[in-house]
């Protein structure tokens, strides 16, 4: 594992797998009298939020608190940034208040890799533009193998807006590194150009998609994202492409329903299929804060990164430098 | 959750692979026989019971690695002797060392707490080596979060001397002066395949011998 997490794709699968393993013990804090571990205790966490988010940030808040980490918000609005200060400055200011890690979410993509050759902290990336969402997919992978016990040669279909989903590009990345098919299934219009140089399957007929999956992941309809007129109407949408009752019966009886949230109800996935005992969605927000701890743990815990054979012993802040994730 | 782990070079499963099998040191001197062992641990079971009234209320918690297949061992010779199923568990202790920074990450191990808890029992945390007796003081903290026993202590199956921490065992094995420049190395048959205690010249800091010193050693050799 790197010293940062920006990419789904920056993770072999025994690092992949250290991290399941890792949140899987974790899980068990939260069953626990006190919840609370005391692995971080004086490192600074700080959350650094361009773009509105509830779940992912106050699942990192809790997960940094449940190792007791120090927290401190930062979300754009109301703050310096709003006078125009640039990211890079921003950065700076962090790096004086000595932040051991930074989680940032950013509407541009790449923003997390530029910050992280400008902070001698560990960035986790929560977020950048259509880019990558890489802890929501290890949460994916995660809420995938508690419940289907494996991942390997595991069936995924994911469903709907890929071209502005982060989230189908990190879970394809890391899907495929665990050893399970992927494929996607949406419209042409909200397809990726490059996405037959993605390694997974891409189909447009749900239907006949849905008899062949072990997950179907729904995806949101980022209407925000568009510019431009993707599909003629939502309820043209939603009939090719959304998920109902009478849809998810074409799944095999084991198959799970998920959805990274928020959800549009009635748009990718009808009321009744959200709260069907197949869906995960709830599942996936407690399996998040676990996650994140994994992370959190294996990215800070030790001297330096979780596999910097450099760093055994010396002080990892001052003897590399940042960007430079020896493996 | 006993993944077959690769170590392959640059990850954290290769700098602490406690799941690891172990071989046995080379040049190392043999102090227990596993029939010794056995011996060992029927007292130790003999002297839990003695001093808990008839082991009612006893709970066995072991620390990974070695600690938890010895804990089993004892559970299954308490109920052996008393004829009452003793519940036995695991207490990992990696989220409460304190050198934590002083290495990569390292790999969880495994909690379990049977079901009746701990509340109000009386604990007896089992490990194979006892040394400096940090991973004690660590497992207390980590206890400690878990619930409130009414007593707590310690078996082990070896204590080695050079303690750092004003902590000592309530049932020893076996007593084994050492040097600390000396390695001690304990196979269990449910780890290693075969049960051993081993007691090797060191050689992680002089570096002349050969790698027994890497992390991944059983016991607290290597800490």
């Amino acid at each position: 594992m790197k010293r940062h997490l920006i990419s789904a794709a920056d993770l072999s699968r025994d690092d992949a797998l250290l991290i399941l393993d890792t949140a899987e013990e974790l899980a068990q804090v939260a069953d626990r009298p006190i919840r609370k571990l005391p692995t971080l205790r004086g490192r600074t966490v700080v959350n650094l939020f361009y773009e509105d988010s509830t779940r992912t940030r106050i699942s990192f808040e809790a997960a940094a608190k449940r190792l007791s980490a120090d927290v401190i918000n930062f979300s754009a609005k109301g703050s310096s940034v709003a006078k125009g200060e640039s990211l890079k400055d921003t950065a700076l200011t962090l790096e004086a208040m000595g932040a051991d890690a930074v989680v940032i979410r950013h509407p541009a993509s790449g923003a997390p890799r530029r910050l992280a050759n400008w902070v001698r902290g560990s960035v986790v990336n929560a977020g950048d533009g259509t880019h990558e969402h890489p802890t929501q997919a290890l949460l994916d992978a995660f809420t995938m193998r508690r419940r289907l016990g494996r991942l390997e040669g595991l069936r995924v279909t994911i469903v709907g807006d890929v071209l502005h989903s982060r989230v189908a590009r990190s879970n394809v990345l890391l899907l495929r590194t665990l050893g399970a098919d992927v494929t996607l299934v949406a419209p042409p219009t909200l397809l990726p150009v490059a996405v037959s140089t993605w390694p997974c399957e891409v189909s447009y007929d749900l239907s006949g998609t849905l008899p062949k999956s072990d997950v179907v992941m729904m995806l949101r309809v980022q209407a925000e994202r568009m510019t431009a007129a993707y599909f003629p109407t939502v309820r043209e949408y939603s009939r090719r492409y959304g998920l109902d009752a009478g849809r998810m019966a074409l799944l095999p009886d084991h198959a799970i329903v998920m959805h990274p949230g928020p959800m549009n109800r009635g748009v990718e996935i009808a009321a009744e299929v959200a709260d069907s005992s197949r869906s995960t969605i709830v599942e996936q927000v407690a399996n998040g804060v676990s996650v994140r701890m994994a992370v959190l743990y294996l990215l800070l815990s030790g001297a330096g990164s979780a596999l910097d054979e450099i760093g055994l012993g010396a002080a990892p802040a001052e003897t590399q430098i940042a960007g430079v994730t020896a493996r | 959750m006993t993944h077959a782990l690769q170590p392959g070079a640059g990850s954290p499963a290769a700098a602490g692979a406690r799941l690891a099998r172990s071989v046995p040191l080379p040049g190392g001197k043999i102090v227990l026989e596993p029939d010794e062992i056995s011996r060992v641990l029927t007292r130790i079971a003999h002297e839990i019971l003695e001093r808990t009234n008839g082991g009612a209320d006893v709970v066995l918690l072991g620390i990974p690695t070695r600690g938890v297949p010895l804990a089993r061992r004892l559970a299954a010779k308490l109920t052996q002797v008393e004829g009452r199923p003793a519940p036995a568990g695991s207490l990992d202790i990696t989220m409460y060392r304190d050198d934590l920074r002083l290495r990569p990450a390292r790999r969880l191990g495994h909690t379990s707490v049977p079901a009746s808890g701990i509340d109000g029992k009386t604990v007896v945390l089992v490990d194979d080596v006892l040394y400096s007796g940090r991973t004690v003081r660590a497992a207390l903290d980590a206890l400690s979060d878990i619930g409130r026993p009414r007593a707590v202590q310690l078996a082990v199956l070896v204590d080695r001397g050079h303690r750092e921490l004003p902590i000592r065992a309530d049932y020893v094995g076996k007593n084994l002066p050492t040097s600390q420049r000396e390695l001690v190395q304990v196979l269990l048959a449910e780890t290693d395949g075969q049960d051993a205690v081993i007691v090797g010249p060191g050689g992680s800091r002089a570096g002349g011998q050969d790698s027994t010193g890497q992390p991944g050693q059983p016991g607290e050799a290597s800490r």
